[in-house]
């Protein structure tokens, strides 16, 4: 029995040993690109891939939370629109950032709360509760922008999207501050756990006297806040808000997060993992554009990575699970 | 169906000659020697661990020896995969019963030589084989029933009617009785006795004594991989003595029990009423008592449990704690007014497997541990190294995963997850079901130790002599509704089990 508190080396050389595969292939893809591809580590292309994935990072922060506790939102590439849309028509009418902002706010909240009310009060399984709660986030912001991108007045609202601090753009900024935020939640307050364990035997967590509708429905409602901020933060970048923008989001956020280590299944998942998810997501993606590999081939490339983090998720179930065998055999 | 073999009764049908397993850092089993003679039932005793199931694993062809032989009937066999050891006539009955729950009885009985009629399934023969075949069984099972469908006992019996289908000569149970209810126990029984007398060899492998002194002719011990005892008559030894044998020291006093005085009421509970009960439930434990909750499966015990800790709603009923009426809205309010719960079906309801032993333990405390929600890694060490050192929890560190655990030490975990708050009524529901001797004898320690403390103890059980053991007092559950309360010292294995059968007449007027 370990009798000291693990220090933070401890701690730092465990998150280590429990990404090492997933570290090892990004040190793999930078090593290529530094053979190949010199251009990608020039400042003005981290600058760019940093922004490329400000969105797929800022919603991970919330679907770990989802995928942690047993679930998953595919509705977020539509909040992430209708809230932009949304964002866009209250500053149209009002002139108020601020007004906008929390409009776009409160709109993914309210379909965040659906989510979660659906999910874990009424018992819906998840995949069809936002399948369907993403086409009629969808249909809203077709429906309120008469189908076309709905152009911003007030040009102050673009420094959120296109402003930069300290030469590094806002959305870099914002999705870094997110990574910390709910880094904190999940490793420093009784949040994280709760959700562990939830994900982990939901029963066992209800008997053990942890609030499990409270906390699911609370994990999609920040996640339905997340996904509508980020869709201000994107209204802000494309001077405009746009209902048919982030169709593939959902996909690209949880294959990010299961190669991060996040299990499908629940019950495990780091902040420190997501990042690299994200991270070689967005660097794949930044390498086609940087050597002009045709759209068409991207999705396939996209679909690839999804299969080959669910498989290495699979594999990992199953040497842990030949780990428990070993351990008590009789 | 019944073959005539030229291996008289007196020599061994199976024999197993120095088999050895190894694994990567262990050797499962040691060169280990196994006789069974045709028409016995013989026993695998041991801990969990000591090598019972590898052997079984290996007799049914899912593993191969490293060395050694296996021998049916005098002739050496080798067995490349489950198939061939079906083919040679040896039958596994598994804990996790080996059925297509999607299927029929009839199709599960057949699977893989279905009749046919010009290249089409032949139902009608179908049906009319495995009507035949259950016929045997007494079971009234019908044949086009979806072997889901069907309650855990019968599915067992279809088990075993597969086997005879087989033609198996030898059929091996592993831990059959522990879902059954009493009643489906004397059922079994009576089965494998017939089986005894149609000539097959039969291996049993239980946890608990009583079942294998009533049930088996043989036995032997294993501990640590190895052979420790070959009792090729069982009546002969004393449960006390095997048991010594499967823990390598001597048991004295496996319950720990010693008198006490209770002192005042800590659990009140009157007029409850909810799911699973047939009338409003009263009762009351006091401060270091020790209450048995004894029934049979489906009596209502675990539903009664879950109703005082709030797992499920009770529809009328008050609940005092040391003599302060309290409302009890859901585990939660439990949690706080100082009444824990552990479940006990630990796999399902008890532990969160992919996390470590520091966070289960830690789950339920954490409005102590953890002030305002945020964690404090320094108490949530402590808590659970006290928890660890207390329960002596084995673990390699406070990391390891708990679905890696032993049953005997998740257990363990689940108890100092109720101890890590202030509390005063602990519920157990069955808590020593599917661990070892050995295990079971330290959670009797600890029981004893907590009511010592003063803790109020609410225990759920089955099994009659751990009853008998452990309680200050007896409640006999039965039909949802509690008929008597028994004090120690009035308490028998014949009147209490009376009492829970559901006959007509028994006890009703029991009260006290």
């Amino acid at each position: 029995m370990s009798t000291d508190t693990p220090s933070i080396a401890a701690r730092s050389i465990r998150a280590l040993r429990d990404n090492a595969v997933i570290l090892i292939v990004l040190a793999i893809l930078l090593l290529w690109l530094k053979l190949y591809v010199p251009v990608f580590f020039s400042p003005a292309n981290a600058l760019g891939l940093a922004l490329s994935i400000s969105l797929t990072g800022m919603v991970a922060c919330t679907m770990l939370f989802c995928l942690a506790s047993g679930d998953f939102d595919l509705s977020v590439g539509s909040v992430v629109a209708a809230s932009g849309v949304l964002c866009a028509v209250v500053i149209g009418a009002t002139g108020s950032i601020a007004l906008g902002v929390a409009a776009g706010i409160l709109g993914g909240f309210v379909v965040g709360l659906l989510n979660g009310t659906l999910i874990s009060v009424i018992g819906v399984n998840a995949l069809i509760a936002t399948l369907g709660t993403m086409q009629i986030a969808r249909g809203l912001a077709f429906l309120v922008s008469r189908g076309e991108a709905v152009a911003i007045p007030v040009e102050r609202f673009f420094a959120l999207g296109s402003g930069h601090w300290l030469g590094v753009p806002v959305p870099v900024w914002v999705t870094a501050a997110s990574f910390l935020v709910f880094g904190f939640l999940l490793g420093k307050t009784t949040f994280g756990p709760n959700t562990l364990a939830i994900g982990g035997n939901r029963e066992a967590a209800r008997l053990a006297g942890i609030p499990v509708t409270r906390v699911k429905v609370t994990i999609f409602a920040l996640q339905g806040m997340m996904a509508g901020f980020a869709g201000v933060v994107l209204a802000s970048r494309a001077h405009s808000g746009q209902p048919n923008t982030s169709q593939d989001l959902a996909l690209d956020v949880i294959s990010a997060c299961v190669l991060g280590g996040v299990s499908l299944s629940g019950g495990v998942g780091s902040m420190g993992g997501v990042i690299i998810g994200v991270l070689i997501m967005g660097t794949v993606q930044n390498v086609m554009s940087l050597r002009n590999v045709p759209t068409f081939y991207q999705y396939i490339a996209r679909g690839s990575i999804l299969l080959a983090a669910v498989m290495f998720d699979q594999y990992r179930r199953r040497a842990a699970a030949r780990s428990a065998a070993a351990g008590h055999k009789g | 169906m019944v073959r005539s073999d030229p291996q008289a009764a007196d020599g061994a049908y199976v024999e197993c000659l120095s088999v050895t397993k190894r694994f990567p850092g262990v050797v499962a089993l040691d060169g280990v020697d196994l006789r069974v003679r045709q028409g016995s039932c013989h026993a695998l005793l041991g801990e969990n661990g000591a090598g019972k199931s590898t052997l079984l694993k290996i007799l049914c062809g899912a593993l191969a020896p490293d060395s050694g032989q296996i021998r049916l009937g005098g002739v050496s066999r080798r067995f490349l995969s489950t198939a061939d050891a079906i083919e040679a006539g040896v039958a596994v009955i598994h804990q996790e019963l080996n059925l297509a729950p999607e299927m029929t009885v009839a199709e599960n009985l057949f699977l893989g030589h279905l009749p046919t009629r010009f290249g089409l399934l032949d139902r009608r023969a179908l049906h009319r084989a495995t009507g035949e075949e259950l016929a045997f069984l007494e079971e009234d099972i019908r044949p086009t029933a979806r072997v889901g469908d069907l309650p855990v006992a019968q599915r067992q019996m279809v088990e075993i009617a597969k086997a005879l289908v087989w033609d198996a000569q030898v059929l091996a149970f592993d831990e059959p009785t522990s879902s059954l209810s009493s009643r489906e126990v004397q059922k079994l029984f009576s089965i494998i006795g017939d089986l005894r007398e149609r000539g097959r060899a039969i291996i049993y492998v239980s946890h608990r004594m009583a079942e294998i002194a009533e049930v088996c002719d043989s036995g032997t011990v294993f501990r640590d991989g190895k052979v420790v005892a070959a009792f090729p008559d069982l009546s002969r030894v004393t449960t006390d003595e095997i048991v010594s044998r499967m823990v390598g020291r001597p048991i004295r006093d496996i319950y720990h029990y010693r008198p006490r005085e209770p002192g005042g009421a800590a659990l009140a509970v009157r007029g409850m009423m909810g799911r699973g009960l047939a009338e409003p439930v009263d009762l009351e434990v006091r401060r270091g008592e020790i209450v048995c909750l004894f029934g049979l499966l489906g009596a209502g015990r675990t539903e009664l449990l879950k109703l005082i800790y709030g797992a499920s709603r009770a529809t009328s009923g008050t609940i005092e704690i040391h003599g302060v009426p309290v409302r009890v809205s859901g585990p939660p309010a439990a949690l706080r007014w100082g009444i824990a719960f552990c479940p006990e079906d630990r796999k399902r309801e008890g532990v969160v497997p992919q996390r470590s032993v520091r966070e289960n333990v830690n789950l339920s405390a954490r409005r102590r541990l953890a002030p305002w929600g945020l964690l404090r890694p320094a108490r949530e060490q402590a808590n659970a190294e006290a928890k660890a050192r207390d329960l002596d929890i084995r673990a390699a560190s406070l990391d390891q995963l708990v679905g890696t655990l032993s049953g005997g030490n998740q257990q363990k975990v689940m108890l100092g997850r109720s101890l890590s708050q202030d509390v005063k009524v602990l519920l157990l529901d069955e808590p020593t079901r599917g661990i070892d001797v050995g295990a079971k004898s330290e959670m009797y320690r600890i029981i004893a130790e907590l009511a010592d403390r003063g803790i109020a103890m609410l225990i759920t059980s089955s099994e009659l002599p751990e009853v008998l053991g452990i309680a200050d007092r007896v409640l006999v559950i039965r039909g949802g509704r509690i008929v008597v309360s028994v004090d120690r010292q009035s308490a028998t294995e014949e009147g209490l089990l009376r009492l829970a059968l559901p006959t007509s007449d028994a006890g009703d007027r029991g009260g006290h």
